[in-house]
C-alpha cells in the first residue's frame, strides 16, 4: 500500500544551509518572544524575508538562471524546517517561495519568469493565493470571479476573493477565475491570472481574526484592466494547475510544526519545574513519537517532490495527520498545565498557549479542510 | 544490499508457507503444521539474515530487512520468525529452533505471545540475555541489543497487519452493496478508511526509520506510534467490514487479534511513551534539533 510513498533519508549535504538559516535567525529575531514566534508562517516581516533572500535562502528549488539556488526539494526542506523550528516570521515570502514560484517556473512564459522569479528569490516580490471566494470554499470550482478578453489581448477582471492571506502587504495574487462558460461548467473554463494588487479597481480590506491579528483579507475586483501576460499557463487549464499547486501547498513541514514553539516552551517548563511523573513522561513521549513519525512522512513527501512528482494524495495524508497533531499540542498542554495547580507558569508560555488554542482550528481549514483531504485520500485508495 | 531483491522472494515464500489455513492450523495447536511452516523458514536461510558474516550469516542490517519484518505482520505469521532472527544474531551459539523473546522490564506483557510455539525463550533485559530452555545459559548482550529491539519487531508486525486490515476493509467497502451502492461510497466510511491509511503510512515509515537508526529513542517512538495505532486500526476495520468480520471464518480476525497482541507485546504505547519522554526530558535541546539528532541521527543537529 502506497509503495510509492517510501521511506527516505535526508541528505547530509544541506547542513551548510541550516547553519546559514541559524545565522540569520540569530541576527534578526533573537529577541522575538515565543508568543510572537508561535505565529510562524502567519508572522509578517518583510525585512526578515529580504534578509533570507540576500543570504541565498529563498528559491532553493529554482534554477540559477532565474536567481534561484538550483538545489532542490531536500535543500528547501532543510531551510524551511530550520525556520519553522524556531517560529521565524516567514509569512512575507512564504507563498511566493512555496507555490507561486514553482507554478510560474512550470507554466509561465519566459517574460513572466524573468519578471517574477529573480525578485521572488530576493524576497522582494510577495505573492498571495486567490482561490477562495464567499461562495467558493471547499467547492473551489464554484468560483465566480470572471475575466473577459478586452479586445486588445488583455483582460478585464471582476469579482471578489476572500480569506486571502497577506493581500494587504503583498504585490501580486495568482487568482483562479472563470474565463469562459458558466458556473455549471464547474472545473472547465477556469484559468489562473497574475493580478497586480496595486492595479486600479483592486480594493483590499483586512479581516481581523479571533486573536486580534489581521492576516487575511477580502479583495474586490472592479473591472480591473490586466495585460495580455496576466494569464499564467493555459487558458481553461486553471483547475489542473491549481491541483498541482495545492500539492506544493500541502506537502511541506509547515503542516506538522505549527505548534512546535509551544511544545518547546512546555518542555522547558517541565525541566525547570523538575517534573518527571509518569503522566508528564508519557505525554512528552507521545507527542515526541508522533512528531517523529510525521517527520518521516514529510521527508518521504519531499523525496517525491525531489523526483519531480506531484504527491497529491501523499501530501493530503501528511497534512491531515499533521494538523491533528498541531491541534492536539495546545489542547493537551493546556490540561497538563492546569492540572498542576501549585506550579508557576511563565506569562510568555501562557500567551503562547492562548494564541495557539485560539488559532488551532484554522490549521485544518487553511489549505483544504480535513474533510476535503480525506475525500482526496479516499479517492487515492480506489474508493468512490 | 538492494532491499527489493530480498523482499520479493520473501513475500513469495510467505504466500506459500503461511496462507490463512496454515496460520489457523498453527494457532489451533497443530504442531505438525508449525513444524512444517518452520522447516520452510529454516531452509530458506532468512533466519540468519542478521547473523554476522564471520559466523556464516548474511550480515545484513535491520534497515535491510525492515520490509521483511513488516511482511511477517502482513501475513500474520504465527511463529517467532523476526524474534529468532534477532536472537540468532545476538547469541554466540544460538540453538536450533524457534526462539521467542521475553522482556520482563515491560511488565506482564513483556512475555511473548509466541512463547507457546517456541522451542526456547530468550529473556532480554538491559543487563543481559538469558536463554530458558534445555540449553540454558546466560550471556552479556552484544552492543545495541535490548528490549527495544524486541519492541521494534512487534511494531513492524503491527505495520504489516495494519496494511492487511486496511486492504481487507477497502476491498469489502468496494464490493459490499447496501442502499444500492457499495458502502465505500458513503463518506463516513471513506473517511474511516482515509484515517486508517494515514496511520498505515505513519506506522510503516516510523518503523523503517527505527530500523535505519535502531537506538532506544527511535525504537521507543516506533513502538509508541505503532501500538497507539493498532487498536484504532482493528476497531475501524471491524466497523467497516461489519458482522462478517466478526465470524471466525473471515480472515480479518487473524490480523486484528494479532494487532491487539502486538500492541501489548514488549510494552504498550504508554510504556514506550514514558521511555521516550524520559530521554526527551533529559535534554534541553529544542524539539526539532533533538529529533534530528536522536531519532534521525543527522549530522550536526545538536
Ligand atoms: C487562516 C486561513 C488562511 C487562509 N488563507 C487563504 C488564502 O490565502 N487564499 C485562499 O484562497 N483561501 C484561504 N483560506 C481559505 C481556505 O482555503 C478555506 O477556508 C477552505 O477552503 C474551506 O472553505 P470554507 O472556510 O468556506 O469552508 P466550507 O467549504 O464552507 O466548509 C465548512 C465545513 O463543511 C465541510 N464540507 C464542505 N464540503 C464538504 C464535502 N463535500 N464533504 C464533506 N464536508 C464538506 C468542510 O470540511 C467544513 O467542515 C484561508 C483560511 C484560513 C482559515
Amino acid at each position: 500500500m502506497f509503495e510509492s510513498f517510501g521511506w527516505a533519508r535526508l541528505p547530509d549535504s544541506d547542513a551548510d544551509l541550516r547553519e546559514r538559516v541559524r545565522a540569520v535567525v540569530r541576527e534578526q529575531i533573537a529577541d522575538l518572544p515565543p508568543d510572537r514566534r508561535a505565529r510562524s508562517w502567519m508572522g509578517f516581516d518583510a525585512t526578515f524575508s529580504r534578509r533570507l533572500g540576500t543570504a541565498g535562502l529563498l528559491g532553493l528549488t529554482l534554477p540559477a538562471e532565474y536567481g534561484g539556488q538550483g538545489r532542490g526539494a531536500f535543500a528547501r526542506f532543510a531551510v524551511v524546517e530550520e525556520l519553522l523550528a524556531v517560529g521565524a516570521p516567514v509569512a512575507a515570502h512564504w507563498i511566493a517561495d512555496r507555490q507561486s514560484a514553482p507554478l510560474i517556473l512550470h507554466y509561465g512564459t519566459e517574460a513572466q519568469k524573468a519578471r517574477h522569479l529573480p525578485a521572488i528569490c530576493r524576497g522582494e516580490q510577495l505573492f498571495c493565493i486567490g482561490m477562495s471566494e464567499p461562495e467558493a470554499g471547499s467547492d473551489l470550482a464554484a468560483v465566480r470571479s470572471r475575466a473577459e478578453r478586452d479586445g486588445v489581448g488583455g483582460w478585464r477582471l471582476s469579482g471578489q476573493k476572500i480569506w486571502t492571506t497577506g493581500a494587504q502587504h503583498f504585490d501580486y495574487m495568482i487568482a483562479l477565475v472563470r474565463t469562459s462558460g458558466s458556473a455549471d461548467d464547474r472545473q472547465r473554463g477556469l484559468s489562473q491570472l497574475i493580478v497586480d494588487l496595486k492595479a486600479p479597481g483592486v480594493t483590499i480590506r483586512p479581516i481581523a481574526d479571533l486573536t486580534g491579528d489581521e492576516h487575511f483579507c477580502e479583495v474586490f475586483f472592479e473591472d480591473v484592466a490586466l495585460g495580455p501576460d496576466a494569464l499564467i499557463g493555459e487558458e481553461g487549464a486553471g483547475w489542473a494547475q491549481v491541483t498541482a499547486e495545492l500539492a506544493f501547498e500541502r506537502s511541506g513541514p509547515e503542516r506538522i510544526y505549527s505548534s512546535v514553539v509551544l511544545l518547546d516552551a512546555w518542555i522547558a517548563h517541565l525541566r525547570a519545574a523538575g517534573r518527571s511523573d509518569d503522566a508528564a513522561l508519557a505525554l512528552v513521549g507521545e507527542l515526541t513519537a508522533r512528531m517523529a513519525a510525521l517527520r518521516t512522512m514529510s521527508i518521504a513527501c519531499t523525496a517525491r517532490l525531489a523526483e519531480g512528482d506531484s504527491p497529491v494524495v501523499e501530501a493530503s495524508l501528511v497534512k491531515d495527520l499533521g494538523t491533528r497533531f498541531e491541534q492536539d499540542v495546545p489542547r493537551v498542554i493546556a490540561d497538563a498545565l492546569a492540572g498542576h495547580k501549585g506550579e508557576a507558569v511563565a506569562p510568555e508560555l501562557l500567551r503562547t498557549l492562548a494564541y495557539l488554542t485560539q488559532i488551532a482550528p484554522s490549521f485544518s481549514l487553511r489549505g483544504g479542510t480535513r474533510e476535503v483531504l480525506r475525500g482526496i485520500i479516499a479517492r487515492g485508495l480506489g474508493l468512490r | 544490499m538492494d532491499v527489493a531483491e530480498l523482499a520479493a522472494p520473501f513475500e513469495r515464500m510467505l504466500e506459500e508457507l503461511c496462507p490463512p489455513p496454515a496460520v489457523r492450523a498453527v494457532e489451533a495447536g497443530d504442531t505438525g503444521a508449525a513444524q512444517a511452516m518452520w522447516a520452510g523458514f529454516a531452509a530458506s536461510g532468512f533466519l540468519d539474515a542478521l547473523v554476522p558474516e564471520a559466523r556464516g550469516g548474511a550480515g545484513l542490517a535491520l534497515a535491510d530487512i525492515a520490509p521483511l519484518l513488516i511482511a511477517l505482520g502482513r501475513h500474520a505469521v504465527p511463529l517467532p520468525v523476526g524474534q529468532t532472527m534477532l536472537a540468532r544474531a545476538w547469541l554466540d551459539a544460538p540453538p536450533d529452533g524457534r526462539i521467542a523473546l521475553a522482556t520482563p522490564e515491560a511488565g506482564i506483557f513483556g512475555a511473548e505471545p509466541f512463547r507457546l510455539v517456541a522451542n526456547h525463550v530468550l529473556v532480554v533485559d538491559s543487563g543481559g540475555l538469558t536463554i530458558e530452555s534445555a540449553l540454558s545459559g546466560a550471556q552479556l548482550p552484544p552492543s545495541g541489543a535490548g528490549p527495544h529491539l524486541a519492541a521494534l519487531i512487534a511494531a513492524a508486525a503491527i505495520a504489516g497487519a495494519s496494511e492487511r486490515v486496511l486492504a481487507l476493509a477497502i476491498d469489502h467497502a468496494n464490493t459490499r452493496v447496501q442502499f444500492g451502492k457499495p458502502v465505500g461510497r458513503q463518506q463516513a466510511v471513506q473517511h474511516m478508511l482515509a484515517v486508517m491509511a494515514e496511520q498505515v503510512v505513519a506506522v510503516r515509515l516510523m518503523v523503517e526509520q527505527a530500523c535505519a537508526v535502531p537506538n532506544l529513542a527511535s525504537c521507543a517512538a516506533a513502538k509508541a506510534v505503532a501500538s497507539a495505532a493498532a487498536a484504532d486500526m482493528a476497531e475501524a476495520a471491524h466497523a467497516v467490514i461489519g458482522a462478517i468480520g466478526i465470524s471466525a471464518e473471515h480472515d480479518l480476525q487473524l490480523y486484528t487479534r494479532r494487532l491487539h497482541a502486538m500492541r501489548l507485546a514488549h510494552g504498550s504505547e504508554s510504556h514506550w511513551q514514558r521511555v521516550l519522554g524520559a530521554l526527551r526530558l533529559a535534554s534541553d535541546a529544542p524539539c526539532v534539533d533533538w529529533l534530528r539528532a536522536e531519532i534521525f541521527a543527522e549530522v550536526g543537529a545538536l
